[in-house]
């Protein structure tokens, strides 16, 4: 019997506690802490003139307000810019409470402590801030014309620039080869703002130790290794003075990425200060206005091509809304820049961003971060040379792709890993092919006819996409096996539903040939593993599922070793089966893993009945060897890194077929498919369901989310009431087939799912309502009212 | 600036709780904070995304928009008291089975809602399905295997009953 649970829709282990509300998220923790709330610019741009408290001061339970003047050291500095770029020239962060100016609405001015929540939101309700209102500059225009400024010391509001080019054929740049082009075409398409949103917000739960001088912090994010060091310096402790563990969090897609956010050092400073606990948890408004957000663009596109599609030359000029602070750095925009080219050869390529400064929130990565856009870009791209030529949409983008043989494809750019983008493996043809199958492509023109014969407008829409995934620089994974038998895994990323407790106990239990249930994995905790990134742009899989089965390998070794010993054999005739280290054939010349953990450690003192088979007098031993030889250590146990030279790459291909309302203009997706490589497949139904969710949101982005910002800088919809996240009767059943292309980058051959379901939808959507109204879109997402307006304008 | 506080009896999965709470203490708080039952979740506080969904006389309310004071001498159900003996109901048996969970911060209000739904409809029809959770949002699955969930739901529900 052999242990192999990779590749199997094992159940997921987490689902236990979460089904029977006993899993611990931020807010479930803490009972009897302190409650800190926030005071919050009401004005997207203004000058703090006073900040009077003394009404304040009389509410019950009140423990302490802070201002800016009130933090010490570096914790008075601005946040940290996590990624600086040489291309993002004025890069800016917000300070922890506003120093002087507020840039955005939500942006947080005063910290109050208080006995419970609501009455620390009572204090911050008398609270009274004077401001003196600043012109704010909201919009993309706007923001570029330059005329009221979002910093000033920011001429212009850009913050970033940054050109790349990848000469074509015969080193001609992009301008010669689309003018030397037999088509050309030019035009412009925009992306509204949405923002991940995940159910449970952000929330941190500090507990100082006086007596002991440490600090521990609970936080919902996507990164407590770095969270942890962030806290460390600005607070001035000593590294191993602080742990962070990431509990249980309701949802992250990428806003949990960015730390420290302003709450994740004032918190933990006031708790130290206070010797009190204490804990902040965001509220559903606060979410809106003083997390991320992310999507917003406008490119201008430029193609040349040939007779039969082939683009020869792609001009893109970006305008990225990056909001008020750049604390991301540009990784938002390059992905667009770079990822824009998808599964395609385009010849000549130029591609020039404009990273802008609003009065608005922030943009950081979401779930797909920056795809979206530069799929969007695309793929409207291969549809209007389709539209063009007059040919099928699928033979114009199939005319484009990389082949199969020509893999590693080096697309000449560089990539969001400071890396070379070079595609590792992929057959996109292939996939093509599956989809067109999937969604019955070839045959759509009958169902189109059928429908329109009985006056209904249906229209069928395709996108594809490469997916950079598994970034480094890298993740660790450390795998112990306990005198009791059972295997302890650690990684240091994080979880945020992707199921990590299953796959990870997966990969453990095929690499180390033991029953999965005797294998438990932690995640995002420090205490147990201090080295890592964290978990963002699917590569949580790939990075710590390669360096958790490196380390098992460590472990196996190690086990084989010991285990050859005490049976006489050679390792290399040892297998290990459901957690018994055998001969191969001869299964009564055994020994349990649990024994073999017991004699890896020698002992003096024996705690129980097992442990008396490694103490000093137990058995024979060699005199002239110590019980530790050289080069060993004590324990069955072993740490491994990954660390990749550059990343692996995802594809897929989404069809949808569409039906809109020649009345009310309501558009309703009838069938939705998906044809998905991500190397080998872990877990096929952890995949499936990333894909879904993925799709899920790619439909809120197409049809129904966007932040409304009025000219003030006042998010209107700040609600789940007036932000429209689809519900269960918006989401379509979602249609999938698997292919696997194997990444030759890493031991296991996979790459990353997380993000692929969301990046192509507003493509495929676009793609689709084009067809069934014959009306150019060139703008997402679509309500019923734009395509109203649209037909309108026809 | 002392607030009145009020006595409240509940009857929470079967067992009498008491709590003192001011007027404006949410049902949700009441439940999370004062008896310690985090398993039902906070996601809006505006009674849209459904995670904080409770059965109060066997009825789904959101208790975020509940008041504890107005329940008084009530009885509620959370997601704690689903399970009997230690043997998780048909409904969080479904929702393990068919994947209808990721991050699991929704699923406490899923599972109440649409433990309501099949005790009042035992066989659904696709439509009657995606109505029952058409008020609840979830960020990380896409519902389809939610609705699965409901299904696979209604078939334990069956077998046990049988």
């Amino acid at each position: 019997m052999t242990t192999k649970l990779f590749g199997e829709p094992v159940r997921r282990r987490e689902d236990a506690r979460l089904i029977t509300g006993q899993g611990r998220y931020l807010d479930d923790l803490g009972a009897g802490a302190l409650a800190a709330a926030f005071v919050r610019s009401p004005h997207a741009h203004a000058r703090i003139l006073d900040i009077d408290v003394s009404a304040a001061l009389d509410v019950e339970g009140l423990v302490a307000i802070y201002t800016w003047e009130d933090l010490p050291g570096a914790l008075a500095e601005p946040l940290p810019l996590l990624i600086p770029h040489p291309a993002l020239t004025h890069g800016r962060t917000a300070y922890p409470l506003a120093r002087e100016i507020v840039r955005h609405v939500g942006e947080p001015v005063v910290m109050v402590v208080a006995r419970d929540r609501y009455l620390a939101e009572d204090a911050c309700a008398l609270i009274r801030v004077d401001y003196e209102i600043l012109k704010p500059v909201v919009g993309i225009e706007e923001a570029v014309r330059g005329v009221h400024l979002v910093h000033e010391d920011v001429p212009g509001n850009v913050g970033a620039h940054l050109v790349q080019e990848v000469p074509g054929p015969g080193g001609l740049t992009a301008r010669e080869a689309i003018e030397a082009a037999p088509h050309t075409l030019e035009f412009r398409l925009d992306v509204e703002r949405s923002a991940c949103t995940p159910l449970e917000g952000k929330g941190v739960y500090a507990r100082w130790d006086a007596d002991d001088g440490s600090l521990r912090v609970y936080s919902s994010t996507q990164t407590s290794t770095s969270v942890r060091m962030a806290i460390a310096a600005k607070l001035g402790l000593p590294l191993p003075k602080v742990e962070v563990i990431a509990p249980d969090v309701g949802g992250g897609f990428g806003v949990k990425i960015v730390h420290p956010w302003p709450e994740e050092i004032l918190v933990p400073w006031a708790a130290r200060l206070l010797n009190r606990e204490v804990k902040w948890t965001e509220d559903r408004r606060e979410h809106f206005v003083s997390s991320s957000h992310e999507r917003g663009q406008v490119q201008h596109v430029r193609v040349g091509f040939d007779d039969d599609g082939r683009v020869l030359g792609l001009e893109v000029e970006i305008l990225h809304d990056h909001g008020a602070y750049t604390p991301y750095g540009i990784i938002v925009p390059i992905i667009t820049s770079t990822q824009l080219l998808g599964p395609y050869k385009v010849g000549a390529y130029r591609v020039e961003f404009s990273s802008i400064y609003t009065n608005t929130v922030q943009v950081t990565p979401y779930r797909g971060a920056g795809r979206p856009q530069g799929v969007f870009c695309m793929e409207r791209t291969m549809d209007r040379i389709a539209a063009h030529l007059g040919r099928d949409r699928t033979e114009v983008r199939a005319a484009n792709f990389i082949q199969p043989d020509e893999f590693p494809y080096d697309q000449g750019m560089t990539f969001q890993d400071g890396r070379p983008l070079i595609y590792d493996s992929g057959d996109y043809p292939e996939a093509l092919r599956m989809l067109k199958e999937l969604i019955g492509w070839d045959s759509f023109p009958e169902i189109k006819a059928r429908a329109a014969a009985e006056g209904r407008r249906v229209g069928i829409g395709v996108g594809c996409y490469v997916e950079g995934t598994g970034v480094g620089p890298y993740e660790g994974g450390h795998v112990q096996v306990t005198s009791d038998g059972r295997v302890h895994v650690s990684t240091g990323l994080t979880s945020q539903g992707q199921g990590h407790e299953t796959v990870f106990a997966q990969i453990a239990a095929t690499e180390l040939g033991v029953p999965i249930e005797k294998v438990s994995v932690v995640t995002g905790d420090t205490r147990r593993f201090g080295y890592a990134v964290g978990t963002f742009a699917s590569r949580a899989a790939v990075m710590s599922g390669n360096a958790i089965a490196l380390a098992c390998r460590k472990v196996r070794e190690k086990a084989l070793r010991i285990a050859a010993e005490a049976l006489e054999a050679d390792p290399r005739d040892l297998e290990i089966t459901d957690g018994m280290v055998h001969v191969a054939g001869v299964p009564s010349a055994s020994i349990p893993l649990a024994t073999v953990a017991v004699l890896s450690n020698p002992l003096r003192y024996a705690f129980d009945e097992e442990a008396k088979r490694a103490t000093q007098f137990a058995g024979p031993a060699s005199d002239d060897r110590p019980p530790v030889a050289e080069g060993e250590e004590p324990g069955l146990e072993g740490r491994d890194y990954y660390s990749p030279v550059r990343s692996t790459f995802a594809a897929g291909m989404h069809a949808a077929i569409v039906e809109t309302d020649p009345d009310t203009a309501e558009i309703r997706i009838l069938r939705y498919a998906v044809v998905h490589d991500c190397g080998r497949l872990i877990n096929p139904m952890i995949v499936e369901g990333q894909i879904h969710g993925g799709v899920a949101q790619g439909v809120g982005g197409a049809l129904y989310e966007k932040m409304v910002y009025d000219e003030h800088g006042q998010l209107l919809n700040a609600s789940f009431m007036d932000f429209l996240m689809p519900y269960a009767t918006e989401v379509p059943r979602i249609e999938t087939a698997h292919l696997e292309t194997p990444s030759p980058l890493n031991p296991l051959g996979i790459k990353g799912a997380g993000e692929a379901g969301v990046i192509p939808v507003s493509a495929v959507i676009a793609s689709a309502v084009e067809d069934a109204e014959g009306i150019t879109i060139a703008r997402m997402p679509i309500s019923p009212s734009d395509l109203h307006h649209l037909r309108l304008e026809r | 600036m002392n607030e009145t506080r009020h006595h409240v009896t509940l009857t929470v999965n079967g067992v009498v709780r008491e709590a003192t709470v001011p007027g404006r203490r949410l049902l949700s708080d009441c439940l999370r904070h004062d008896l310690g039952l985090t398993g039902t979740h906070v996601g809006c506080e505006h009674g849209v995304c459904g995670a904080c969904t409770v059965l109060l006389d066997g009825e789904p309310v959101r208790s975020c928009l509940t008041l504890a004071v107005t329940v008084d001498g009530h009885e509620i159900t959370t997601v704690e008291g689903l399970a009997r003996d230690g043997e998780l109901s048909p409904v969080q048996r479904a929702f393990t089975e068919c994947h209808a969970l990721q991050c699991g911060f929704c699923t406490p209000g899923f599972l109440c809602t649409v433990t309501a739904f099949l005790r009042d409809n035992p066989a659904p029809t696709e439509e009657e399905a995606l109505e029952a959770v058409a008020g609840n949002l979830c960020r990380c699955t896409g519902y389809q295997n939610i609705l699965k969930a409901v299904h696979r739901a209604a078939e334990l529900q069956a077998e046990e009953d049988r």
